[in-house]
């Protein structure tokens, strides 16, 4: 073929390739761009605001300002007079352009106190000093002749930290700077972030011990059996998360069928505590989320054709031998890619462990809930959901490695 | 032929229903000497596969028994029965490699490790494929993946060896290079092979012998050549070959030949079957045993016939002719150096030999 033959061929084999790209693309576009708005944007936002620090830079840029060299320095004493006339300065400004209540809430995340602190100080600061600043606001408060509350405002006063993600971890930064562990009593988050791990890996493991044989069983049936029983398996499904985990308080209280069925029998003589505590989480997690590890591990024993059992067999295995080399090593994609995805939905349950959990079986996203309903501590909510992320993405990099992403089916 | 004390395997009044109602084999009985290579043969549903699988050990007989080596085997497991069985789709594990594969039936033995890859190394170099060893199934072609399937039935040294349409997702020109292989492996290691096939061609090729399966029966049991020169009903002459059939009443009968009535006139045939005066009868008629009649040769039937059709088959013509009532009379002519030529609406005269011209019991309705 003469050369410039082969240039139009190929410009021509080029053409028809973009335009198939092209329609490719135009097909996932809704998908990409829905993704991206909804789940990847607030994934990011998220992100951004585990680092963000909040307002003071914008309503004490001054004070920020001064504070940073003293931050810098190693020999921590009150900062000198400049930084207290700053601070008096803006405090007034703010309290006059209604910016300090904002204010006032970010420092109360570093001491339960320092809201009523900033707001009476600046409700009472007079116009001029009674000598030097300094002494005039100790006057008003003698804590601002303390360092803690200077360095809470150092902590604040820059426009990132690394103060929510320390305190995700139960870490924090002393009147110094320096990081040091979050008092054993205030110290509840890594404790909840094992607990979900814990909880998630056992619904996990159940889930699976309960889910193979079932799966191995449909994909044995005949086709038509194995479809009703599908649905019995989907079933759970037709109901809302909700009304579920309601069902399982009722079935599992003290009086409910459970207990009354086993007195009856006369298998237990007092009810079992099913409820408000750990099994009962369990019990209840499993349940709902069951179906995740039926379906993979189905479909993927679905497509192994029958007569490999039968192969095994004639070549001299017994049953459990050729389980154990032909059968299970075909069902393991389907397997990983079910424990992976329970894992990853218990992870994030909330619901579940609030109604049916005791105190001590609440999992993160309780926390974070609480963090960002009740106590508006959104930045510390996001800490905590970046840590979350971090870890599942982090599994599911360990996965992928271990498996291999053609290694992983999920349907 | 073989008689029951030196069979290696029988079938004893076998039959299998899963239903209740119809029967898929009924009352079975079959010996294959050591050594045979015997072909179950027949239509789809005709259930030579149900008695491969109750050879297997997949299926259970509902009556009757099977033995192997004198022994009946109904209850001994599959994998204890030590036959290796070739399966349709080969069935070659996806996560070994062709290697593991083929020493798998090792070592679920206990083969010692160095031991298995040597004889499993051996076995792949029988069927040329020792170069593909480290390969992944997946990775290899039809013909390929077959070889290795045959070389896993056949590492653990098996009594006997089943296949099961092994031959039936190739294509044509490999299915008949592998029809050769399979032959003379089975012809180097004397190993006794039963062979399931819907292929008559296949069957013919391989076998010793051929079993005809229909409706559950052995219709015919015999040698193929016997299978094709002298079927013994209408179904094995219409499933083995091409074959022309015209109806009749058997009119008289004289040392085993006898003059059958037809439409078109009175054939002169080689009785088989049912021989009383009055039977219905099926004359079978290969296309390649009608001669066209030149000058005054003698044949004991001649008959007037006109061509409607004529198909160029390279080395044969095929003749669609109108003879007897009938207007799809085939006859095959060989496409010889000066041989005659043909045309549609030619008129001429065909004759076969009595021998050539069987009468087979028409099937009852």
């Amino acid at each position: 073929m003469a050369a410039d033959e082969t240039r139009d061929l190929r410009a021509a084999l080029r053409r028809t390739e973009r335009r198939r790209t092209l329609r490719g693309l135009g097909l996932t576009l809704p998908l990409i761009l829905f993704t991206l708005v909804f789940f990847l944007l607030p994934i990011a936002g998220m992100l951004v605001k585990s680092v963000q620090n909040g307002p003071m830079p914008d309503i004490l840029p001054q004070t920020s300002a001064l504070l940073q060299p003293w931050r810098a320095s190693d020999a921590r004493d009150l900062p000198d007079e400049a930084a207290f006339a700053a601070l008096a300065g803006e405090l007034r400004a703010a309290s006059q352009n209604r910016t300090l209540p904002e204010l006032a809430t970010r420092l109360n995340f570093e001491n339960a106190g320092y809201r009523s602190l900033l707001m009476a100080t600046a409700r009472r600061l007079p116009e001029a000093p009674a000598g030097s600043w300094r002494d005039t606001l100790v006057g008003l408060n003698p804590q601002w002749g303390e360092l803690a509350i200077w360095a809470a405002l150092g902590r604040a006063s820059t426009r990132l930290t690394d103060g929510y993600l320390l305190a995700a971890l139960d870490h924090r930064r002393d009147d110094n700077d320096h990081i040091q562990a979050t008092d054993p009593n205030r110290a509840v988050y890594v404790a909840s972030l094992l607990r979900t791990l814990e909880i998630s890996a056992i619904v996990t493991l159940i889930c699976l011990v309960l889910a193979y044989p079932l799966a191995y069983r449909l994909a044995t049936l005949p086709e038509s059996t194995a479809n009703l029983m599908m649905i019995l398996v989907l079933l759970p499904f037709w109901t809302s998360l909700l009304v579920r985990t309601a069902s399982w308080l009722v079935i599992l209280q003290r009086e409910g069928p459970i207990n009354q069925t086993l007195q009856w029998l006369g298998l237990i003589d007092q009810p079992l505590e099913l409820v408000f505590n750990r099994p009962g989480v369990i019990i209840a997690m499993t349940h709902v989320l069951l179906p995740f590890m039926v379906l993979p591990i189905y479909s993927v024993m679905k497509g192994i054709p029958s007569n490999y059992m039968r192969a095994a067999t004639s070549l001299g295995a017994p049953f459990l031998t050729a389980f154990r080399r032909v059968y299970f090593p075909l069902s393991l994609p389907g397997v990983t890619a079910g424990c992976l995805l329970v894992f990853i939905l218990a992870i994030g349950y909330y619901i579940t462990p609030l109604l049916i959990g005791g105190a001590n079986d609440q999992m993160v996203s309780s926390l974070i809930a609480f963090l960002t309903l009740q106590t508006l501590n959104w930045g510390l909510a996001a800490a905590l959901g970046a840590v979350l992320l971090v870890i599942t993405v982090a599994l599911y990099f360990v996965y992928t490695r271990v498996v291999g992403t053609d290694g992983m089916k999920l349907g | 032929m073989t008689a029951t004390q030196d069979a290696f395997v029988t079938f004893e009044k076998v039959r299998k229903t899963y239903d209740g109602r119809t029967l898929v084999v009924s009352d079975l009985d079959l010996n294959i000497a050591k050594g045979e290579f015997l072909t179950m043969l027949g239509p789809s549903g005709s259930g030579k596969t149900t008695c491969l699988m109750m050879l297997a050990g997949f299926e259970h007989p509902t009556s009757g028994r099977i033995t192997l080596g004198g022994r009946p085997i109904d209850g001994v497991p599959p994998h204890k029965r030590d036959i290796g069985v070739v399966f349709q789709n080969y069935a070659l594990f996806p996560h070994m490699t062709v290697l593991e594969n083929v020493a798998f039936p090792l070592s679920v033995r206990q083969v010692s490790a160095a031991d298995a890859d040597r004889r499993a190394r051996a076995a792949l170099g029988m069927v040329h494929l020792a170069h593909l060893a480290d390969r992944k199934p997946g990775q290899l072609s039809g013909g390929q993946q077959q070889r290795v399937a045959l070389a896993r039935a056949l590492v653990f040294e098996p009594v006997l060896i089943l296949m099961d349409e092994p031959l039936g997702a190739l294509d044509k020109q490999l299915r008949e290079a592998m029809q050769y292989e399979i032959k003379h492996l089975h012809e180097r290691l004397g190993v006794t092979i039963v062979y399931v096939t819907h292929d008559q061609g296949e069957a013919l090729t391989m076998s010793d012998r051929v079993a005809v399966f229909n409706e559950g029966r052995i219709q015919q049991l015999s040698t193929p050549k016997e299978l094709y020169e002298r079927p013994q009903n209408a179904f094995v002459a219409s499933f083995i070959g091409e074959n022309n059939a015209i109806g009749g009443t058997l009119k008289s009968l004289s040392g085993g030949i006898c003059e059958i009535e037809t439409a078109g006139g009175t054939l002169r045939c080689e009785a088989i079957g049912e021989q009383g005066v009055g039977a219905r009868k099926l004359v079978s008629i290969r296309p390649e045993r009608v001669r066209i009649v030149e000058g005054d040769a003698a044949y004991p039937n001649v008959m007037p016939a006109r061509v409607e059709e004529v198909i160029y088959h390279g080395d044969h013509l095929r003749l669609r002719l109108s003879t007897m009532n009938a207007s799809d009379f085939i006859a095959k002519v060989p496409n010889a150096e000066g041989g005659r030529s043909f045309a549609a609406g030619q008129e001429l005269r065909i004759g076969f030999n009595a021998a050539d011209c069987l009468a087979l019991d028409a099937p009852k309705r």
